[in-house]
């Protein structure tokens, strides 16, 4: 389904869904014909570097360091290994990227979801050359072009709308990040570089949705990081943001420094005259 | 009440006589004072408040913290009247904030941005009327405990913790009503869920949905009638109360705390003119710069991050401001499998009881318990003299046991916020606090109690053998004790002043004259039992024949037994030092 955008659809919407809940159905499958026919005709470009074809060599280097550093759980030949490590064939070059570049990968110890770790143990040459040898085992995304993961070219109200609709129920409408079951979580968007951001929504790794090319285009990508990287530049003009966490930092922060503050205030007035 | 006959106003007949200083400028302020007094009369309920005298205690003033947030809270509101356009039509935002320019949202929404980017200070001002609206309810609850833990809740003040009451839970309305206000996706998921509560009411929920929001939701009628509650409506009823809380206090004068001195009959501490009333002064520019302070470090509700509310969108780490965070919590804690369907109706009991009854529920047990508790003890007396916790180690166990569920609840609305600081699993973190819930109060009921008891316990060991001094000496043969250090008789007055209690015993004549049983039987041994509860078991302070035994046994170090309970013919220890009560 293309992401709703902007709140007069939104509103709309729960306006039809008043009336008979066929008719939201139907207009969203009239929806859907004719958002498939104009996508067809005029198809943006993809936003993957036309994989170039590898040479032998890399792909057989990358070999090498994924039977070194990534078959005890994925296997021999990065097929999976169940309940360990699941199959890399058709995951694309991009999840390898995003999966070492933000140091999941390797997983350090087993647990429900493989942290980031900004100490990344590998070199730019030995990620790609995995990424290399990874994508030689199925068809899958491509790390993707530059021109798209450049947040400074999009826009950021656009993205602003998307990202409230499909990434905030997880991500936090600050990106700060929240809470999903049994102790897994959507981690901070901020600080995350665009091309990472791109290859999230692309791979869309762990518990997170896929949004393949159809879903959101690679403009509404860039729209995206742009808004990240604006909100972010924007900062955080009422001073100390508390985390970003909404009412229960600021309810626990008047609960403690803020009475605290005054009721210091009142105990010192009240020794003041005695 | 008594509050004209009271024998302590006796010693202050001759305030009335005190005359005007004789200074130029105040004879002005006296002329035009006596020009208002001429024609209103006014000067007599001035007089009478200003010699009011009110004792001084920090914790007497929790109540003014409240009262002065809430003023700067207007104040600052009215500020934000002349920028904030409550409407919920469409605009496209050309503001300063660059991250939603040409993003479509409602006039409130843009308008709150305004007021946060391009209205010179506005989003200080923002910052101090969410930061005051905060502390205010913080303010107030810490009040609301100050009063209940120490018992001023008693007769005569009865009525004045019902305002207190209503005060309270109007001001989380008022709260929540402002925080809908900017319609961002944080007070627009509010709403929704609001909506969805309303809803859940049995037969009349989708009317009172439709009547409310003037159709569906969310439509564009919301905005403007929460404006008129938030703004109008509201805060003239808090007003009035507020009004009617403090009329109430200088009417029936201040509690205070026991000490040496001070009685049921009398109040010691500063007249309010002029000490007082310059404190009072103060201390509100001290509150309103504590609050300005705050507001200007730590930002609150930062609405632009949020986005304009749309009803298909939403955020992680959605939580009310924090007084509304216990319904909320009890929502997230109530299981799905509560909820039925009967005759094709669905009773969503999980959304019922937490959103709908749990305010309801808190505030009626709040609002009865003085009753309650006047009921139970049999005690229809006067008290102006304020309990020390520990001497109601019943009472005290209940309040915080009431707390503990209210925490409980509070941290449970959280809960995703605790998973991802603490690294923990959200489902176990909401088990967890299921188990609290039932568990936790009673824990908290039983614990304090004790505590409560072997403080007391303790008070009567200091009483009897003096103050552990620390000081080890070796006696003539050869023995170490410690010395104990006797109590100044103003410190041992505080420990034995208060009195000794006893539950009510079920009266023996069960069967009138004619041998019929008396009538009400068995709400007459319910409150028994439950005076039982209440005192049973109680430590009953030192009696002066206690004291002159253990002074005049001579072994002050020696262990004496610790007497649980007080012989019976033993004097009243407060009747003996010879205060009056009426
Ligand atoms: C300790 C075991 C372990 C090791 C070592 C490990 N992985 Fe993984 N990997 C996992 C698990 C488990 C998952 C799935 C859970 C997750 O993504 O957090 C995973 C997921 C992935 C994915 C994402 C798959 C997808 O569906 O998009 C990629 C790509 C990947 N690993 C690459 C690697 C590479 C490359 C290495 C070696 C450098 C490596 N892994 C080492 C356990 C491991
Ligand atoms: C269902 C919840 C969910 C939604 C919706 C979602 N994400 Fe995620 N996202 C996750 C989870 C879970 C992870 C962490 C995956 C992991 O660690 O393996 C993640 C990781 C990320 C990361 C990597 C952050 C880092 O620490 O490196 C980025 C960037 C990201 N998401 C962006 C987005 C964007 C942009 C959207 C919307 C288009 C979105 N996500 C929607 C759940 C979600
Ligand atoms: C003690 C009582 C009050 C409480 C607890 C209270 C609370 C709140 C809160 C929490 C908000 C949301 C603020 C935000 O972050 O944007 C708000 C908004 C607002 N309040 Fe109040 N308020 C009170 C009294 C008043 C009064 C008396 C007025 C006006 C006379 C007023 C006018 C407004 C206006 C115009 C807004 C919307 C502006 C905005 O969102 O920036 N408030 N209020």
């Amino acid at each position: 389904m293309t992401p709703l955008t902007t709140t007069d659809e939104g509103r709309r919407l729960t306006r039809i869904d008043r009336r008979h809940p066929a008719a939201l159905a139907l207009l969203l499958m009239l929806g859907l014909i004719l958002a498939g026919t104009v996508f067809a005709a005029v198809a943006p470009k993809t936003a993957e570097a036309s994989a170039p074809a590898q040479s032998a060599d890399v792909v057989e280097e990358g070999r090498e360091l994924f039977v070194a550093n990534c078959a005890t759980c994925h296997g021999e030949n990065g097929l999976g290994i169940k309940d360990v490590g699941p199959s890399l064939a058709g995951v694309g070059a991009a999840s390898v990227d995003f999966q070492m570049e933000t140091g999941r990968m390797p997983m350090a110890k087993p647990g429900v979801q493989a942290p980031r770790v900004e100490d990344v143990k590998f070199s730019d040459e030995q990620i790609s050359a995995i990424a290399a040898y990874v994508a030689s085992l199925g068809a899958g995304p491509a790390i993707p072009d530059e021109e798209y993961t450049d947040g400074s070219k999009g826009d950021a109200g656009k993205g602003g709308e998307i990202f409230r609709v499909n990434c905030a129920m997880c991500h936090n409408s600050a990106g700060a990040g929240g809470a999903l079951t049994r102790g897994k979580y959507a981690p901070e968007v901020t600080g995350v570089e665009g091309k990472h951001i791109y290859e999230a929504m692309l791979t869309g790794p762990q518990s997170m949705p896929v949004f393949n090319d159809q879903n959101l285009t690679p403009e509404d990508k860039r729209d995206v990081i742009a808004y990240i990287e604006q909100q972010q530049e924007a900062g955080n003009p009422g001073g100390n943001p508390l985390g970003s966490l909404g009412p229960v930092p600021e309810g626990l922060f008047a609960w403690t420094i803020g009475i605290g503050l005054l009721i210091t205030a009142a105990v010192w007035l009240g020794k003041k005259s005695a | 009440m008594s509050t004209t006959a009271r024998p302590a106003d006796a010693l202050r007949a001759d305030d009335t006589t005190r005359r005007e200083p004789a200074s130029p400028g105040l004879k002005k302020v006296g002329g035009v004072a006596g020009w208002i007094d001429d024609r209103t009369g006014a000067a007599k309920g001035v007089g009478y408040l200003m010699k009011k005298v009110f004792p001084d205690h920090w914790s007497f003033m929790l109540g003014e913290i409240a009262m002065y947030s809430m003023i700067v809270c207007m104040l600052t509101g009215v500020f934000l009247t002349l920028w904030f356009d409550p409407t919920q039509g469409e605009v496209v935002y050309e503001g300063s904030y660059v991250p939603l320019q040409g993003v479509e949202m409602s006039r409130a929404y843009a308008s709150t941005l305004d007021i946060s980017f391009d209205v010179k200070g506005g989003l200080l001002i923002r910052q101090i009327h969410h930061w005051s609206a905060l502390l205010f309810i913080v303010a107030l609850s810490v009040h609301m405990l100050r009063v209940f833990f120490t018992g001023a809740f008693r007769k005569p003040r009865e009525i004045n913790w019902v305002i207190g009451c209503l005060l309270s839970m109007l001001a989380l309305i008022e709260g929540f009503a402002g925080y809908s206000l900017p319609d961002d996706l944080l007070s627009g998921t509010g709403l929704r869920a609001a909506q969805g509560f309303m809803l859940s009411a049995p037969v009349i929920g989708s009317y009172l949905s439709y009547a409310l929001f003037g159709g569906g939701f969310p439509g564009e009628d919301i905005i403007p009638r929460l404006y008129s509650l938030h703004i109008l409506l509201l805060p003239g009823i808090l007003i009035a109360l507020f009004t009617a809380h403090i009329v109430l206090v200088a009417v029936q004068k201040h509690t205070q705390y026991p000490g040496p001195g001070r009685t049921n009959d009398n109040v010691v501490g500063f007249p309010v003119m002029p000490v007082y009333a310059a404190k009072a002064g103060g201390f509100f520019f001290i509150v309103f710069g504590g609050i300005a302070l705050i507001s200007s470090l730590v930002q609150i509700n930062a609405v632009w991050v949020h986005g304009p509310y749309m009803p298909n969108a939403t955020t992680a780490g959605a939580q009310p401001d924090w007084y509304m965070l216990f319904p909320d919590g009890a929502l997230r804690l109530l299981p799905g499998w509560l909820e039925h369907t009967t005759f094709g109706f669905t009773w969503a009991w999980p959304v019922i009881i937490g959103s709908l009854l749990v305010i309801p529920l808190f505030y009626a047990g709040m609002i009865a318990y003085p009753f309650i508790e006047a009921w139970v003890t049999g005690d229809q007396r006067e008290h102006h003299l304020l309990d020390r916790p520990r001497n109601r180690p019943v009472r005290t166990g209940l309040g915080v046991a009431a707390f503990t569920l209210w925490a409980v609840l509070t941290f449970a609305s959280s809960n995703d916020i605790m998973a991802i600081k603490f690294d923990l699993s959200i489902n176990d973190i909401t088990n967890a606090l299921r188990v609290l819930t039932f568990v936790g109060p009673l824990i908290a009921f039983w614990a304090t109690r004790r505590i409560c008891l072997s403080l007391q316990r303790h008070d009567r060991e200091t009483v009897l053998h003096g103050r552990e001094s620390g000081m080890i000496v070796r006696g003539p043969d050869g023995d170490f004790h410690e010395v104990h250090e006797p109590l100044d008789p103003y410190e041992r007055w505080t420990l034995v002043q208060h009195e000794a209690h006893e539950p009510l015993q079920l009266e023996a004549d069960e069967v009138d004259e004619n041998g019929v049983a008396r009538k009400g039987g068995a709400k007459r041994k319910l409150r028994a039992r439950l005076s039982e509860f209440y005192y049973g078991g109680a430590v009953h302070p030192v009696t002066p024949a206690e004291l002159e035994a253990a002074h005049h046994d001579g072994h002050e170090h020696e262990a004496i037994e610790s007497a649980n309970r007080a012989d019976e013919s033993e004097v009243d220890p407060v009747r003996s030092v010879g205060a009056e009560r009426h």
